[in-house]
């Protein structure tokens, strides 16, 4: 683990801080991050994937879109100067830093149901993000018809010219960051990936970090 | 010129100032026919696929450029979609008809088989580790589970409208209303697959428009569960073309529940992968649990 430093020097973007979190190993976490605020996650052991789902705060049903996300800015690497749109087109955040890179748009969350099918019957007992993702929304009143495209943050997802397409190993590396701008109020729903079946996580689920600041305030 | 007041109705215009003349009138248009219309009872299609017989056809409709359609369908039904003019594009959406909240899931579709483009043999997923439907035949090859549709913002600046009811109506507003149709809403309309426009992604993640095969090409879809199937008929949000372009949609609908048997044997389309396997398993043992199988 990363020795503990203060909120305002670790985020990527300065400003007064508004809310310092970590996530646990394999566990949900969200917050409303207020427009104009500045979410950095950061990887802190490496090579951890971040799920990561978006909701306009003011009405839920406006929600990130990863195949409207992808076609606007024709491509589908997150990186900086991304914007992460919602099914309406409308802008939520906008990635404002980033030290990887590569984040994934296209591998969605896993769940005991799709581990099924990948790694077989008897990965079904194992955690997923739909655990995580469910559980949480419901702490904000949504339920399994909310849960559509997310965002992976520190997942390498390549395509190969053929059109095959899997999950490899990351790019990130320890302390690695990215920073993600709201441009409404946003909900941010996370699940740290429990995944132990492919390399998003290494095969070792790890604790990430979430700092929120408020650029053009004193720290 | 034309005014929005109306004192009369103008000279040629039949005589509806009665009931029995509003009833006569309206009458006397059954039985016309149009370039885009559903067929009602199926088997009068004018446009059966080779090998069907038209008597067993469950739906027959040509959707207009801009148009929508939404059917209910029972699983073992296999639906043709037809690229009549070669500027078709159909954005697709499948919810089960018993449970909707299970529904297409683009990220499991191409993360679950390790393949980004859909083709023949390719399962349509839902996020519940279960098939909805297998894609079973195609002559396009020019399809794309990555971009989604249009939204109306987005067709309103690019084409000046994108409202249902416009010359170039945005893909999620005609997904939106079959969704409605259906008891569902805008939290149920989530990302599309479209076929007959073909995209690609190049060694730098950027997207490489490959357009239409031409015309006359199909798609056919085999359906794993009973299912609300919603298709929108309109332009692919990475067509580059300036000026809205789409032509007429045709789709058909038969039963064809041996060829769920014939799928799993490998009969239909190759033995299939092992994740396809598993994700038809697992809905069948749902049915079986359901008492549908």
């Amino acid at each position: 683990m990363n020795a503990p430093t203060a909120a305002d020097h670790t985020a990527l973007v300065p400003g007064a801080p508004i809310l310092d979190g970590r996530v646990d190993a394999r566990a949900a976490w969200s917050a409303v991050v207020a427009a104009g605020d500045v979410l950095t996650i950061v990887d802190l052991a490496g090579n951890q994937a971040v799920d990561c789902l978006l909701y306009s705060a003011a009405d839920t049903g406006v929600r990130y879109s990863a195949s409207e996300t992808v076609a606007r800015q024709g491509g589908i690497v997150l990186t900086t100067g991304s914007v992460l749109r919602a099914d309406t087109g409308l802008a939520l955040m906008t990635v404002v830093g980033d030290e990887v890179g590569v984040h994934d748009t296209l591998g969605g969350a896993c769940s005991k149901e799709s581990n099924t099918l990948r790694y077989g019957q008897h990965t079904r007992a194992q955690h997923g993000c739909m655990e995580n993702f469910l559980l949480e929304g419901a702490r904000h009143g949504l339920g399994a018809k909310d849960l559509a495209s997310n965002i992976n943050w520190f997942m390498n997802v390549p395509v190969d010219p053929d059109g095959a397409l899997g999950i490899v190993d990351g790019l990130s590396a320890p302390g690695k960051r990215v920073a993600l701008r709201a441009e409404v109020d946003v909900l941010v729903l996370v699940s740290n990936c429990p995944q132990v079946n492919n390399p998003c996580n290494a095969f070792d689920p790890t604790p990430v970090r979430m700092i929120v600041t408020r650029p053009g305030q004193a720290a | 010129m034309t005014s929005d007041v109306r004192d009369s109705p103008p000279a040629d215009h039949p005589d509806t100032a009665t009931t029995a003349g509003a009833k006569a009138h309206a009458r006397a248009q059954h039985g016309r026919t149009a370039d885009a219309m559903r067929h009602v009872p199926a088997s009068s299609s004018p446009t059966p696929p080779d090998g069907v017989p038209a008597s067993s056809l469950t739906w027959s409709e040509t959707v207009a450029p801009g148009g929508y359609t939404t059917a209910v369908l029972a699983r073992g039904t296999r639906v043709r979609l037809t690229d009549v003019a070669g500027e078709a594009c159909a954005h697709v959406l499948i919810h089960r008809a018993d449970g909707p909240h299970e529904r297409l899931n683009v990220a499991d579709t191409v993360k679950v088989p390790w393949q980004a483009y859909v083709g023949t043999g390719h399962p349509l997923l839902s996020g519940y580790g279960r098939v909805l439907a297998t894609v079973v035949a195609d002559t396009s090859g020019r399809h794309d589970a990555l971009a989604g549709t249009t939204t109306r913002h987005g067709n309103d600046e690019r084409y000046g409208a994108g409202a249902p009811e416009s010359a170039s109506p945005a893909g999620r507003e005609l997904l939106l209303l079959a969704a409605l149709k259906n008891g569902l809403g805008p939290r149920d309309v989530v990302p599309s697959v479209s076929f007959f426009k073909g995209v690609r992604v190049d060694a730098d993640g950027a997207f490489d428009w490959q357009g239409s095969a031409g015309p006359g090409t199909h798609v056919e879809l085999l359906l794993h569960v009973d299912a609300i199937v919603s298709v929108a008929n309109t332009a692919h949000p990475l067509d580059p073309r300036p000026a809205f372009t789409c032509s007429a949609l045709r789709m058909h609908a038969w039963p064809a529940v041996d060829d769920l048997d014939r799928l799993l044997a490998g009969d239909l389309v190759g033995p299939l992968r092992p994740e396809h396997r598993q994700a038809a398993a697992n809905t069948d043992a749902d049915l079986l649990a359901r008492g549908v199988l």
